[in-house]
């Protein structure tokens, strides 16, 4: 039986700019239970590390302004104060960021930095959060922990790095670990390792994950279930299987389609998605795809609410057409054989 | 290590040649006029101007000049003609008055302008932080002689009061408590300027780091607040300020506080050169020069060195 | 390519129809410099001080007007021996010292009459019986002459330096970047005073220019010259960082010529900074011309300058405070206004701007 661990409702997070309010989380809700993996898709801009930041409540400031909830174990931590939220952060709530070199203090040592986040939060004295640090690079792959642990970050390679920042978040034992976009600054092979690695320790640590990126390709193996997000919005959520095998969005459809695939017949040109994403001050009235979607017709001009239309309840999508035509015209998108006019 | 330090004390070395070099080409080559004449000074004779001539080498080629000139330095034998007096000795005894204040200044400075920098970022948009960069401006932009003269006449001279002594440096050998006294108000002048610089420049690393990825991170560690700023930014914002600190003190030190010596009649080494400039001394101006360049370039490798103690990238290969 | 459905309820149209109905929703493009522009318009503060470097500059200018029409005098003239109605009375110039109740006194100066005298003398006379006002005008003139042409001068050079040594790279770099290395080996003032100095005695009569030892060229070629390193070293930071981007790279695959790729793709890029160390440096000039004028290696009398000014005042600083007070004033007034203009330049021009809270 697993435990929800956190609940997400309705959030909505927006901030104030002398251009306008910008809509960058424009309600979002799931549910994460403890093993499991949700994966956040979309592209830049689409909310998905504001959603993720917001989490962590690391998006405060003069102009942001929020609405919904959070409720992790049942506390709303949208309601907390900075000094409360730091309790969380560590030993509940980890994060990793997309780049390892900046992200790390370059005038400290890794076992140093590691350290520090242990001896924030619990009684331990210097050898012992030493000697966890050694530990805690060893289980996330780095070879020689003894002696790499006195390094410094720049004397890491950009793949061990990001390892090293995986194991200064779970160093505390979070229940819940948020990673933002891990691998987009890593080479390709380097990607695999550790994406691989973080589905090791989910399991290990027993702790919940949210993957954000921009690449189907990254979740389509390590996630339970998956959002994809366009505008500050959730466009499709469902299981990984589901979202795969029966996407239900024309966005979700073109995600798909870009990616180069080796097991299907070679496209005369890759799916783009044509046009660029809106601005969030400025949504277009109605769906937030419809400018860029080739199926959009008369009742687009309404934005269509989340809810599911098939069968499976927890499949949700937001939009106007019906499933059979949905299912007769994706394949022109996902498999590439024409290119949208 | 150790080959960083060989290879940064020869590039020493060889900036400190290029330096003499250069003061010879200001003072013999880039003026107009007979260099005999303008080393004699006032009051030179035909003759002295001929013994000038002959014995710097005016009537030989460039390089002879340059050697004796460089003779000159090397043996302490730079002589002012107007003052019959040897140059580095009057620069010996300008010393201790100019390491005095440079050293009392330069903790004053250095301490208070971390403070101010400190109070202004954590405190940033906000009345105090507004407060302090006003002042921190206006500091900036005095004329350091101006407040010198303003601080005398209100303070020492009966303006507002006569408490404060009327310049003159007390050596710290013959009564401690008279070197500190009148000492206070040539400090607090040299270090106005520094201070508000310094506050300026720590407040935008301080706001510039805060934005810094890493500082991100140490966020999402949930570190207290205060640590944040102590280990993470504070550590990083003040590299820059300990450098420049190096350079500054190295400038003052040696004789670049000429305009509050001057005011302040301390007769130290910077004043010594100020005094020359009215006679159109050149000797005197040619030996404080090369000193003050000397503290510089020897200072510069000390900060690299700390720059690469205190920043692991650098640490030179 | 309209499709025309058969689908039962609805409709196709394609997007593009669709958008074509509605006003755009794109984001708006807008130049780096339009949105500086945009951020140093709200900046009240700072355009209030630019207004007052201009007024003082302005007034400066005008010095002839005041001397001819209101004080009725130049600033060299001496009016030592003469009287001027002050209130009615007619008062000396220039008191003579001597014996005064019992006491040797020197001679002084008539203090400020802040135009009860007419407009003679507002600020009262120096020591030599010239019109402090007229003078501290005048004076402005010289200061702020050098000040400006000198940071032209400096900022020009830096800008080329900098972008030949970031450019070429090898040994033009190594030697540019030597000289610079050279230069901050010197404390500031006393590579001016040599220089001012050296130069005083005889001018400068090289490679066919003549400059006589009083011309305000001297010190305003020393001052370029002191601070060329301390604009160029940083400049050229920048425009290395800049040479690593694509951008360059891909111009020069493009067969651009040396001179395009520095002016036209490099140099837009520093413009901000240059800017912004144009408007500085004109305040630290005219910090350093007043200091070395001070000292006696910038200008040189009877040529007034804010520096020249403070020194001839500090003889009387206890009888006639104005002497000095006055000069230091107008230099402080001066400095600050370009100081908190130039920040505001620089936060309008630094793209990482904070986000502003909408009104």
């Amino acid at each position: 039986m697993a435990e929800t661990l956190l609940q997400v409702k309705d959030l909505k997070v927006q901030f104030a700019t002398e251009d306008g309010m910008v809509k960058a989380v424009d309600g979002v809700s799931f549910e994460l239970e403890r093993g499991k993996v949700l994966g956040i898709v979309g592209e830049s801009g689409s909310g998905k590390s504001v959603t993720a930041m917001t989490l962590m409540g690391l998006t405060g400031g003069v102009n942001s302004r929020f609405e919904g909830e959070i409720l992790y174990k049942g506390t709303d931590l949208l309601t907390l104060s900075d000094d409360q939220m730091q309790q969380y952060r560590g030993p509940e709530l980890g994060m990793i960021f997309q780049d390892p070199m900046t992200s790390l203090n370059p005038v400290y040592r890794i076992g140093d930095q590691i350290a520090e986040a242990i001896r924030t939060h619990e009684k331990i004295d210097k050898r012992g959060a030493k000697n966890r640090s050694v530990e805690l690079l060893r289980a996330v792959g780095i070879p020689n922990p003894e002696a790499r642990v006195d390094d410094f970050p720049h004397q890491f390679s950009g793949g061990m790095r990001q390892r090293a920042m995986i194991a200064m978040a779970l160093s505390c034992n979070p229940d819940l670990l948020i990673a933002d976009e891990p691998t987009t600054a890593l080479d390709v092979t380097i990607q695999a390792q550790i994406i691989e690695l973080i589905g090791r320790l989910k399991d290990d640590f027993n702790s919940a994950v949210i993957m954000i990126t921009h690449d189907l390709g990254v979740v389509a193996d390590i996630a339970d279930e998956i959002i994809v997000m366009y505008a500050g919005q959730v466009v499709e959520q469902a299981s990984t299987r589901d979202l795969f095998y029966d996407p239900q969005h024309p966005y979700t459809w073109g995600l798909l389609g870009s990616i180069p695939r080796l097991d299907r017949p070679r496209p005369d040109r890759l799916h783009s998605i044509k046009g660029s994403p809106p601005s969030l001050i400025n949504l277009p009235q109605g769906c937030a795809f419809r400018p860029r979607c080739q199926h959009a017709f008369n009742r687009c001009m309404e934005r269509p609410a989340l809810e599911s239309h098939l069968d499976v309840a927890t499949h949700l999508d937001r939009c106007w057409l019906d499933v059979p035509y949905k299912r007769s015209h994706r394949d022109e998108t996902i498999s590439g054989a024409t290119e949208a006019a | 290590m150790a080959a960083f330090l060989v290879r940064r004390t020869i590039g020493a070395i060889l900036v400190l040649v290029a330096v003499t070099f250069f003061v010879f080409v200001i003072f013999i080559v880039v003026p107009g006029g007979d260099p005999a004449e303008r080393i004699a000074g006032k009051n030179a004779t035909p003759q002295n101007i001929e013994n000038i001539r002959h014995d710097w080498g005016f009537d030989r080629p460039f390089y002879v000049q340059y050697y004796k000139m460089m003779e000159k330095m090397a043996t302490g034998s730079l002589v002012s003609y107007t003052s019959q007096q040897n140059v580095v000795q009057q620069i010996e005894q300008g010393m201790p008055a100019t390491f005095s204040l440079s050293i009392g200044a330069g903790v004053i400075w250095l301490f208070f302008g971390i403070l101010v920098g400190v109070i202004s970022a954590i405190s940033a948009g906000k009345f105090s932080d507004r407060a302090i960069t006003v002042l921190a401006l206006v500091g900036v932009s005095l004329p350091i002689f101006w407040l010198g003269i303003v601080t005398r006449y209100y303070l020492a001279e009966g303006g507002l009061t006569s408490f404060f002594p009327d310049g003159e440096y007390v050596p710290l050998t013959d009564n401690p408590a008279q070197w500190f006294f009148h000492l206070i108000l040539p400090w607090t002048v040299l270090a106005v300027g520094f201070i508000g610089f310094y506050g300026r420049v720590l407040r935008g690393n301080v706001l510039d780091t805060s934005n810094e990825d890493y500082v991100r991170t140490a966020k999402a560690k949930g570190l207290p607040p205060k640590r944040i700023m102590r280990k993470h930014i504070l550590r990083l914002s003040l590299i820059p300020i300990i450098t420049l600190f190096g350079l500054d003190f190295a400038g003052v030190l040696g004789g670049g506080a000429i305009l509050t010596e001057t005011v302040f009649d301390l007769h130290g080494v910077g004043q010594y050169a100020a005094q020359s400039i009215n006679n159109f001394d050149l000797p005197p101006i040619m030996g404080v020069t090369l000193y003050g360049a000397m503290f510089i370039v020897v200072f510069s490798v000390f900060v690299d060195l700390l720059y690469a103690y205190l920043d692991p990238r650098i640490r030179p290969t | 390519m309209a499709q025309q459905a058969t689908e039962g309820e609805f409709t196709l149209d394609t997007a593009a129809v669709l958008a074509a109905g509605e006003p755009a929703s794109a984001i708006r493009g807008r130049s780096p410099w339009y949105l500086a522009w945009r951020r140093l318009r709200r900046n009240y503060v700072a355009f209030f001080f630019l207004g007052l470097f201009i007024l003082i500059c302005v007034a400066c200018l005008l010095a002839p007007v005041y001397a001819k029409h209101v004080a009725g005098t130049g600033p060299n003239q001496q009016h030592v021996l003469e009287n001027v109605r002050v209130n009615g009375k007619l008062v000396p110039v220039v008191s003579s010292g001597g014996i005064v109740n019992g006491k040797l006194t020197s001679a002084i100066p008539i203090g400020p009459t802040w135009f009860s005298g007419g407009g003679k003398f507002v600020l009262g006379a120096d020591a030599i019986g010239r019109d402090v006002a007229v003078r501290l005008l005048y004076g402005g003139r010289t200061s702020l002459f050098i000040g400006i042409v000198s940071s032209l001068i400096c900022t020009f050079f830096a800008v080329i330096l900098a972008l030949l040594a970031a450019y070429y790279g090898g040994w033009g770099d190594f030697t540019i970047t030597r000289f610079f290395d050279l230069m901050y080996a010197f404390p500031v003032i006393l590579l001016g005073i040599a220089l001012g100095s050296a130069l005083a005695i005889n001018g400068f009569h090289h490679w066919g220019i003549n400059i006589q030892s009083g011309s305000i060229w001297i010190p305003t070629f020393v001052i370029s010259y002191v601070l060329v390193a301390y604009v160029g070293r940083p400049l050229r930071g920048q425009v290395l960082s800049l040479r690593q981007k694509e951008f360059i790279e891909a111009s020069i695959a493009q067969g651009a010529s040396p001179f395009r790729v520095m002016f036209i793709e490099l140099l837009p890029n520093i413009m901000s900074s240059v800017l912004v160390f144009f408007t500085l440096i004109i305040a630290t000039n005219i910090l350093l011309e007043s200091a070395l004028s001070f000292l006696g290696a910038g200008v040189q009398p009877p040529t007034a300058s804010w520096g020249t000014q403070i020194a001839d005042g500090q003889d009387l600083i206890v009888t006639r405070p104005w002497l000095s007070l006055a000069p230091g004033i107008m230099i402080v007034l001066t400095v600050v206004a370009l100081n908190v203009f130039g920040d505001g330049l620089r936060d309008a021009l630094d793209p990482r701007a904070k986000v502003r809270i909408q009104r």
